[in-house]
C-alpha cells in the first residue's frame, strides 16, 4: 500500500472541501472497498479524509413520509432499521445478500453505492484495463466475461456495478444528496447516479472530485410484496451472477431491477409497464439491445427464469 | 521513509515499469499529486481487551497489523488479508468486523476484543469450550475468527439482526441451523470443520436461551 496521510473531518462541508483541496485526496468511509484496493496500489490515494465523525450515521424520517438515510449508516444499521423492515423490505433483503456480517457491520450506505466493479481483470494490475487505467484497453472483451455486463455495455468496456443494496434503491426511486467541495449542495435521482461506461469507463457515477454523499433518501412507502432475489455460484458470500430486485403490487404491476447485468443498476421503464404480462415479456423488454458475450448470455435467460420465481412467489 | 522501504519501493518500481516508475518514488510526473514522504505516522489510542493501548502508527498499518505486530496479539489470524476470508475478524465496540479491511487510525477510541479477550486457557468463554467439545476445527488457524464471529453471531440473532434467510424480515430471527450458517458464511475453513462449528454453536444457543 502507498503512503498517505489521514485526517477526521467535522463536518460534511469541511470534508468535502479538504478532498477537493488536494488532488488524490478520498473520502474514507466503512474501508472495507477502498483499503481492498488500495493494498493491491489499484487505488493510491494521497490523503485520506475520514468521514465518521460527522454525524451522518442517523436515519430520520422525511417530511414527505419517506426516509433520509445518513451516508455513514451501516449496512447493518439500514437492513435492520424497523422502518425498512416494513416498508421498503426490498432493501433490508438486498443489503442482507450482499458480502458478510462482518463486512455489512463496517460498509456504509454511500461507500456501498460506490464499490467498485469486480472484473477479473480490473483486480489485475498486469492486464489492460480502460477503468484502471484509461486508453490502456479491455482485456474482458474477448476475455473471461462470464460475470461481465450484457447490456448498456461498450467497446470500452463491459464490467458491472457488482452492488446489491442499489437495486433496491434503483426500484425504491432514492435519491442521493451531495454537498461540493465549494458548499453547494444537489440531489441525484439514483436512476442518473450510475453511469454506462461509454466511452469513460473511468467514471463509475456522476460525482465530482470532492463531492460527498450526505444522505440517500427514500420516497413515501409504495407498499406492495417485496423481493430480492440473487443468483451466484454460492448459497452465500459471494457477488451476484444476476440478481433481481422488484416490488409488486395485487395486481401484478410493479417495477423491477436487474443487477449484476450492466454497469449501472438496470430498470427500464417499458420492462416495469410489461410486468404484469409475466417474467417473458418483462426480460424481453428490459434486455432488448443486449450485447452478451458467449460466456454470458447464459444471464439473459437467468434473469427471466429470477423474475419468473419472483413473481410466482408474488402471486402465491 | 525508511531504508528498508525506500529499497522496496524502488526495487519494485523497476519490476514494474522500468527506471521512469522507479523515479516516481522521488519525483512526481506530471499530473501526478506528490506522494507525502516520510509515510505518514499518527498516534493513536484503542482499548484491547479492556486495556487502553496507545501506539504511534504508520497511517497505513491496519487493525490486524496493529494488534498483531505491534501489540503482539497473534490470536487474530492473517488469511487472505483482504475481507474473503473472515480469519482476522475482531469484535469492535460490539460489532464483528474484519480487522484486515479497517485501519488502525479509523478506530481512535474504540473497544476491542480479540480471542485473548474472550477467554483464557485456564477459564474459556462458553464458546472456546463448546469448540473444544465438539471438535469445531482440524487445523485451527480460522478457529479464532470463527470464535470471535460466533460469538457476535448468537448476540446478532439475539439483537434481531435480520438475515438472508429469513421467510419473513418483519420477524425476529432465531438461532436455527439455517440460520446460523447463513451468518457464518464469512468465515471460510479450509478444513471444513463447518458442521462441527455449527454443533458448537448450537449448545451454546441453547444454553443462553
Ligand atoms: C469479500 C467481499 C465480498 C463482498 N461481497 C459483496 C456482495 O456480495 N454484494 C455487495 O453489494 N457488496 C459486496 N462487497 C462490497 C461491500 O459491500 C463494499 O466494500 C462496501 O459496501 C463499501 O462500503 P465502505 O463504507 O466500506 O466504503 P469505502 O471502502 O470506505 O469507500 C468506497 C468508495 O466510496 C468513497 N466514499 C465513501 N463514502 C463516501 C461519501 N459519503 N461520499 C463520497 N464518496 C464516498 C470512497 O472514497 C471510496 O472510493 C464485498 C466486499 C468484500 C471485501
Ligand atoms: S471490462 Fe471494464 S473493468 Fe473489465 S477489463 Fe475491460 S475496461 Fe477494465
Amino acid at each position: 500500500m502507498k503512503s498517505s496521510t489521514y485526517e477526521r473531518a467535522r463536518t460534511p462541508a469541511e470534508a468535502a472541501a479538504a478532498v477537493g483541496r488536494q488532488q488524490g485526496a478520498k473520502f474514507l468511509a466503512g474501508g472495507t472497498n477502498l483499503l481492498d484496493l488500495m493494498k493491491l496500489e489499484i487505488e493510491t490515494p494521497t490523503h485520506l479524509v475520514d468521514i465518521q465523525d460527522l454525524g451522518l450515521d442517523r436515519i430520520e424520517k422525511t417530511k414527505e413520509g419517506g426516509l433520509r438515510i445518513g451516508a455513514f449508516v451501516s449496512n447493518t444499521a439500514l437492513s435492520a432499521d424497523a422502518r425498512v423492515r416494513r416498508d421498503y423490505a426490498v432493501l433490508t433483503r438486498a443489503i442482507q445478500a450482499g458480502a458478510s456480517g462482518q463486512l455489512r457491520n463496517k460498509a456504509t450506505t454511500a461507500g456501498n453505492l460506490l464499490q467498485r466493479t469486480r472484473c477479473p481483470y480490473f483486480y489485475d494490475p498486469n492486464m489492460p484495463c480502460n477503468k484502471r487505467k484509461p486508453g490502456s484497453g479491455c482485456a474482458a472483451i474477448g476475455g473471461y466475461s462470464r460475470q461481465l455486463a450484457v447490456v448498456g455495455s461498450s467497446d470500452k468496456c463491459i464490467a458491472t456495478y457488482p452492488g446489491d443494496m442499489a437495486q433496491a434503491m434503483r426500484v425504491l426511486d432514492a435519491t442521493v444528496e451531495t454537498v461540493k467541495a465549494d458548499g453547494a449542495t444537489r440531489a441525484i435521482p439514483i436512476a442518473d447516479f450510475h453511469r454506462l461506461p461509454g466511452d469513460q469507463p473511468e467514471k463509475d457515477n456522476v460525482l465530482e472530485a470532492g463531492e460527498l454523499i450526505t444522505a440517500v433518501t427514500l420516497p413515501k412507502p409504495i407498499g406492495g410484496k417485496h423481493f430480492y432475489q440473487k443468483v451466484r455460484d454460492r448459497a452465500s458470500y459471494a457477488f451476484a451472477l444476476v440478481s433481481v430486485a422488484a416490488v409488486i403490487q395485487r395486481d401484478g404491476s410493479g417495477r423491477v431491477s436487474f443487477g449484476g447485468v450492466a454497469h449501472k443498476p438496470w430498470r427500464v421503464a417499458e420492462a416495469d409497464a410489461a410486468l404484469s404480462l409475466g417474467a417473458k415479456a418483462a426480460a424481453e423488454r428490459a434486455f432488448a439491445g443486449a450485447t452478451p458475450t458467449e460466456d454470458n448470455r447464459y444471464k439473459i435467460t437467468l434473469a427471466e427464469r429470477a423474475l419468473a420465481s419472483v413473481i410466482d412467489q408474488a402471486k402465491a | 521513509m525508511s531504508l528498508k522501504a525506500d529499497l522496496e519501493m524502488s526495487r519494485r518500481g523497476v519490476l514494474v515499469g522500468g527506471t521512469a516508475v522507479a523515479a516516481l518514488t522521488t519525483v512526481p510526473a506530471e499530473g501526478q499529486a506528490p506522494r507525502p514522504a516520510p509515510p505518514a505516522a499518527m498516534p493513536v489510542s484503542l482499548e484491547v481487551n479492556g486495556k487502553r493501548q496507545t501506539l504511534e502508527l504508520d497511517t497505513r498499518t491496519t487493525l490486524l497489523d496493529a494488534l498483531r505486530e505491534h501489540l503482539k496479539l497473534t490470536g487474530t489470524k492473517k488469511g487472505c488479508d483482504h475481507g474473503q476470508c473472515g480469519a482476522c475478524t475482531v469484535i469492535v465496540n460490539g460489532e464483528r468486523i474484519n480487522s484486515c479491511l479497517s485501519l488502525a487510525v479509523q478506530h481512535q477510541g474504540d473497544k476491542v476484543t480479540t480471542i485473548e479477550g474472550l477467554g483464557s486457557p485456564d477459564k474459556l468463554h462458553p464458546m472456546q469450550a463448546a469448540f473444544v467439545k465438539h471438535d469445531g476445527y482440524q487445523c485451527g488457524y480460522c478457529t479464532p475468527g470463527q470464535i470471535c464471529s460466533a460469538v457476535a453471531v448468537l448476540d446478532e440473532i439475539k439483537r434481531g439482526v435480520p438475515s438472508h434467510v429469513q421467510a419473513d424480515v418483519g420477524k425476529r430471527p432465531t438461532a436455527s441451523n439455517a440460520e446460523m450458517r447463513e451468518r457464518m458464511s464469512g468465515n471460510i475453513c479450509r478444513c471444513g470443520a463447518y458442521s462441527n462449528i455449527l454443533d458448537a454453536m448450537t449448545e451454546v444457543a441453547g444454553a443462553r436461551a
